[in-house]
């Protein structure tokens, strides 16, 4: 027997009192966002800790959804613009990281060495200092306030390429050998064989690049300045730093962070097992 | 690879050069900074955020001291949250762990704008937290619009209201005073918030370092009488010293660039970081030089803390 098989009761009692406390502290700040969405503004403001709307009203969700005159924020259109961008920025990560891992995983190529830690370094620039430099380019390419200026300069991030490399760096070579050795090329054997084996590794990148593109701010901050192409993030934000002239309604704001919270959630729920994986793979780049 | 080479290096490599040409000029957004739509004056951006005694110089100033009580007092504190929640969960008498941690590593998947919206909401000046304290008899703040520096306040407790005369010189156009202050009030919500979300990410990192630890050491020094805070002393912590510096590591690089919740508290000396002046210089104020330089100015900084702490404590893996 070990030497501590038993734990006593009374110090068991004191973690799950501590895991208790800590989860309302983690997860009560989502239930008094999701009960305030169904207050009245003044209820709101005056009982904002309790959990249970008192008048309970359908007001702030009638107005997110439009289906008043009064519809408070343009939220079908932020929504659509977030479908549309991170479907696109995660189709293209899921390609082009995978592509590039495989490459430096597999491929000799002069240079192979400096561009894996051009990568690295690329990583390694912080996310403050591009601010400027993206705005700058997307304006001289003409790309400013349009879709592909939200998409292109994220289609490509250099933590998928680092995750998808170890994936493949861990897939072993004989299958490979043989599909070559049977005639296949390159491409061919990339696509048939390492793709299928690399499952695993996708779905992780696929999950993390919705997450990522989902969450995005501060690129579409400077790459629109036009209403009609704002995100969830970046609508969400400019209407509640007051520059879409509306006040602090609270019910209406936090029902639609929270229905903006829900696709990320969903995901996060089903596959939380690839979540844990890629933030460990995430950090042992650093 | 190439199609993905193209795009980091169209995207990131050559920005960064154009940027720091911007960064030499006094541009205003609108015409193109490459055809004569910018006026190169050297690095007379520097010159006005460094060494000009104005408006300009007080901002950033001020940025780099929020900053500094930010990183000084999130970095400690999501690292001793992340290890005590890791330890926590690591304690195999205990049921239903894996439904905890998902509790707590929640917040750090959701989107920055969505939980500093519910955030600001909570520290309302009659939001759940002021109710909260409430209840136990005290008397919150009006937070999110509270400037003053917590320092400050603490000194007033024992009768110090207000600044001694050796403190009003000035350093940077802010007087000595005004640099100890320590976060303000505002401030003081938006590091309750970044703790919040950044803890359960790296409470995963220190989970995976804690299931990496060899459980027959840790039941010698059982045997051997050691008590449990003298195991995780002399037994645990040291061996999550890689994932130790990693965090810390981290944790510094991404708390210098503080900027989304710091937009959602809009322009407030209280709150203003170096990332956010950068923005509000260029694409508010239209001095993308000045927004460049300081840009440039955070890279810097950045680059020589990651280098400075790698001296000191190394890289964790080689020793």
């Amino acid at each position: 027997m070990s030497a501590h098989s038993y734990s006593p009761p009374w110090r068991r009692g004191i973690g799950y009192a501590l895991l208790i406390f800590f989860a309302v502290v983690f997860i009560g700040p989502f239930l008094i966002q999701l009960a305030t969405s169904f207050k009245t503004d003044a209820d709101a403001a005056n009982n904002s800790l309790s959990l249970i709307p008192h008048p309970a009203t359908l007001s702030a969700w009638e107005r997110i959804f439009g289906f008043t005159e009064n519809a408070g924020i343009p939220f079908g259109r932020w929504l659509t613009n977030s479908i549309i961008v991170a479907t696109f920025i995660t189709l293209g990560r899921v390609f082009l990281d995978s592509l590039a891992g495989y490459a430096l995983a597999r491929l000799r190529f002069p240079g192979r060495q400096a561009v894996f830690w051009g990568v690295l370094g690329i990583l390694a620039v912080p996310g403050a200092v591009l601010l400027i430099p993206r705005f700058l380019v997307l304006k001289e390419l003409t790309l400013f306030n349009t879709y592909p200026g939200m998409i292109l300069p994220i289609v490509v991030d250099a933590a998928g390429i680092f995750l998808m490399r170890q994936f493949f760096v861990n897939i072993p070579t004989t299958m490979e050998e043989a599909a070559r050795i049977d005639g296949a090329g390159v491409f061919r054997t990339y696509w048939s064989v390492i793709l299928p084996m690399a499952r695993p590794g996708l779905i992780t990148l696929t999950i993390l690049s919705f997450q990522g593109s989902w969450n995005e701010f501060q690129l579409f901050l400077v790459s629109t300045s036009d209403p009609k192409y704002n995100t969830l993030t970046t609508g969400l934000a400019k209407f509640s730093s007051g520059q879409l002239g509306a006040g602090t309604q609270y019910p209406l704001t936090l029902g639609a962070a929270l229905l903006s919270t829900i696709p990320v959630a969903i995901v996060f729920f089903a596959f939380q097992r690839h979540f844990i994986g890629g933030q460990l793979a995430a950090a042992v780049k650093g | 690879m190439l199609p993905a080479l193209a795009v980091l290096i169209i995207f990131l490599v050559v920005p960064i050069g154009l940027a720091f040409y911007v960064s030499l000029t006094r541009w205003d957004g609108l015409s193109s900074p490459f055809g004569g739509g910018a006026k190169f004056i050297g690095f007379d951006n520097y010159k006005s955020l460094l060494t000009v005694d104005n408006l300009t110089r007080q901002n950033f100033a001020t940025s780099i001291r929020n900053n500094f009580y930010f990183v000084l007092f999130v970095v400690p504190l999501q690292t001793a949250l992340a290890l005590f929640l890791a330890v926590l969960l690591n304690n195999r008498f205990l049921r239903g762990r894996s439904y905890f941690r998902t509790a707590f590593f929640f917040p750090s998947v959701t989107s920055s704008i969505a939980t500093t919206l519910v955030f600001l909401f909570l520290f309302s000046g009659g939001g759940a937290v002021n109710q909260l304290l409430g209840y136990v008899g005290l008397h919150g703040p009006n937070w999110t619009a509270d400037s003053r520096g917590v320092f400050h306040q603490a000194l007033g407790v024992v009768g110090v209201d207000s600044a001694p005369g050796w403190s009003q010189h000035e350093f940077f156009n802010l007087s000595w005073w005004d640099w100890f202050s320590g976060p303000s009030v505002a401030m003081v919500v938006i590091i309750t918030l970044v703790v919040w979300t950044t803890s359960g990410t790296f409470m995963l990192m220190f989970l995976a370092g804690l299931q990496n630890i060899n459980e027959e050491v840790l039941e010698a020094s059982e045997v051997d009488g050691a008590t449990a805070w003298q195991r995780f002393r002399l037994v645990t912590l040291p061996m999550l010293r890689p994932t130790l510096i990693l965090v810390l590591t981290l944790g510094l690089i991404s708390t210098w660039q503080v900027f989304d919740q710091i937009y959602l508290t809009g322009n407030n000396p209280a709150t203003i970081t170096p990332a956010y002046l950068s923005y509000n210089q260029s694409f508010q104020n239209s001095a993308f030089g000045i927004g460049a330089a300081i840009a440039f100015l955070l890279f810097a900084l950045i680059i020589l803390l990651a280098a400075l702490q790698r001296r000191l404590v190394g890289t964790g893996e080689d020793d």
